[in-house]
């Protein structure tokens, strides 16, 4: 370790950065190390749970912006994940190259996601987030309707994307596909955070009242907060559409929107990490409950038949617990867990 | 005291909400440099009238300039950079952003680096933000603010979160800022020091202060120039020394009979 006792910044650009200790960028990396030698030695279930999380993560972090961060509920999440996806997948159909048509598709996603976002000039709270569900509504008729665009009820099919030639097919290359835009995403999120379109946003949420007089204009934060937010859930769809290579319609209903909504308040509303835990959590517990059960219809086979619903149960019961138990979200115990350890084995 | 150029001049302004009167035909001036009170009985309209200058409420009818400047033709949120900053009655802070960033909203009118430069964090963001940072710290420097930099500013005690926002207005560098009670619900040691930093914000920083306050103490010690609102207009508008011995004033604010303790 440095041979000085705390943190001394010598500029304010040092101060700025996003990992300041020895011992922060080494865990960051050898956590990233580790997640890049994954796809060696897992299989390939395991790795899907993983390629899952990972759009996940981006769905998640681009709402945590959007409600977390800007205070502007939107229940239409899944929908503008869905509008990218489509986009996406329309774009490389006609012959666009990969990367240009997951950015056409966050593109897409975003004017989508700023129309939608016009009523938040007047709504808040509660009455937003049931405009966004009109928005949500109103997407999944699209989706299931224009058949030119989406192929209606008999959706879409796909090939894997390819860059440069390079075919990202099997769950193995997906991963370093997927895990590189995630990590991109949360670059771009954690940078707005500390610039003053973050700060920006953070106003809107905390005071609108203070943020105008500084000379915040709220709408066009709001809208931008809104636009920036869908372009990653574009980029989340389009990412979506290529990985699972079928598109239909209720894969974007509004049990997308709400289990993006309990990812960032289980993770932690308005923080990155927080977004990160709960995509995480949110993607392995439905993975886990099925271990449990099936591993269980070797004890009880006969009760095979109600694990399905005892599941849907659980999964909602754990929701449930978390939120009364950890109501300020996974981000938060690991701020208090670190703490804890900060001063081990001396607690005060 | 010798007559000056008006920074602020509002000339007639009226303000209803519903038919019920709020503001009369309320005129005055705050000239450049001075510290100006507004005191007044509760209910009288002074939150009202710098709710009116800072872009909250619409006038039915008047005008109001700032150097020169036609406010009323201009949306709340581009009034800072007209130069205009205020602070409000009940604390309202960024609770979850850091003091730092509190400071830091409040020169947001003055730091313009685009979205593609701020998601990168590329070029003129990143240069930006160490200049603007460090003209932040002069104001933490100057409110004594330094141990709190980097607490959520939800957090902090309540004599400190005044500060905060008043440093917060001060951060936008204004010609004018407009202070809602800022001693209100502090201790005579506060106040005497938030008394400090408003003398030196008029008088080192530049910055002309529109100041309501319900301490008759302060508002005599440390004002140029006083108006007097009851019942949304004007009673009177004078020097401390005027104001105390107004008949008028004396009657509508302090009752009839007894006036020794407008002095102190």
């Amino acid at each position: 370790m440095q041979g000085n006792c705390g943190l001394f910044f010598e500029s304010y650009r040092a101060e700025a950065g996003l990992f300041n200790t020895g011992f922060q960028r080494w865990s960051l990396g050898l956590f990233v190390a580790l997640l890049l030698l994954c796809p060696l030695v897992l299989d390939t279930y395991l790795l899907s749970v993983l390629n899952l999380m990972c759009i996940a993560v981006i769905g998640a972090v681009s709402l945590n912006l959007l409600t977390g961060i800007c205070g502007q509920i939107s229940l239409g999440h899944g929908a503008f994940i869905g509008v990218g996806a489509y986009a996406a997948a329309q774009a490389t159909l006609n012959g666009v190259p990969f990367l240009a048509a997951l950015l056409l598709g966050g593109g897409a996603s975003a004017l989508v996601g700023m129309f939608f976002g016009v009523p938040s000039l007047r709504l808040k709270g509660i009455y937003l987030a049931i405009a966004t569900l009109a928005a949500q509504l109103i997407l999944e008729y699209v989706f299931l309707h224009w058949e030119t665009a989406t192929g209606g009820s008999r959706g879409l099919m796909l090939e894997p994307p390819k860059i440069l030639g390079f075919s990202f097919e099997g769950e193995r290359r997906m991963f370093y596909l997927l895990f590189a835009v995630a990590a991109c995403t949360l670059a771009v999120v954690a940078n707005v955070m500390r610039t003053r379109h973050g700060r920006a946003f953070v106003s809107i949420r905390d005071f609108y009242l203070s943020a105008e007089i500084a000379g915040v204009n709220l709408f066009a934060y709001k809208l931008v907060a809104f636009g920036l937010s869908s372009f990653l859930a574009g980029v989340a769809g389009g990412l979506w559409a290529h990985y699972t290579l079928f598109l239909s319609g209720e894969q974007f209903g509004i049990g997308l929107s709400i289990t993006y909504l309990a990812m960032i308040v289980i993770g932690g509303l308005g923080s990155i990490v927080g977004s990160v835990m709960g995509a995480v959590f949110m993607t392995l517990l439905p993975e886990v409950l099925t271990a449990a059960t099936r591993s269980l219809t070797g004890v009880f086979p006969d009760i095979s038949s109600q694990l399905a619903a005892l599941r849907e149960g659980v999964f909602g019961l754990t929701l449930m617990l978390f939120l009364i138990f950890e109501p300020e979200g996974l981000a938060n115990r690991w701020r208090l867990v670190k703490s804890y350890w900060k001063l081990y084995p001396f607690a005060h | 005291m010798t007559k000056t150029t008006p920074l602020l001049e509002v000339k007639g302004v009226t303000l209803t909400f519903k038919g019920i009167a709020a503001l009369t035909d309320v005129s005055f001036s705050v000239e450049k440099g001075r510290i100006v009170s507004l005191i007044g009985p509760n209910g009288a309209g002074k939150t009202s009238i710098l709710n009116c200058i800072s872009g909250r409420y619409t006038p039915d009818s008047g005008e109001i300039y700032l150097d020169g400047q036609d406010m009323l033709r201009l949306a709340a949120h581009k009034r800072a950079a007209m130069g205009l900053s205020r602070t409000f009655q009940n604390i309202a802070l960024f609770k979850g952003l850091s003091v730092l960033d509190n400071l830091m909203v409040g020169r947001h009118h003055l730091i313009h680096y685009g979205l593609l430069s701020a998601i990168f964090y590329h070029g003129r963001a990143v240069a930006d933000e160490s200049v603007h940072r460090r003209r932040v710290e002069d104001v933490i420097d100057f409110l004594g603010l330094s141990p709190y930099r980097h607490q959520a500013a939800g957090h902090l005690p309540y004599g400190v979160q005044k500060r905060v926002e008043l440093g917060r207005a001060l951060a936008a560098e204004p010609k004018l800022i407009l202070l809602d009670e800022p001693m209100a619900g502090m201790n005579l040691e506060e106040t005497e020091d938030m008394a400090r930093y408003i003398l030196d914000i008029c008088e080192e920083w530049g910055a002309t202060v529109l100041l309501i306050e319900h301490d008759m103490g302060v508002v005599m010690d440390i004002s140029d120039k006083i108006v007097v609102l009851d019942f949304g207009s004007v009673l009177a508008q004078g020097r401390p020394d005027e104001i105390s011995a107004d008949q008028a004033v004396i009657s509508a604010y302090l009752g009839t009979e007894d006036a020794t303790f407008m002095g102190r």
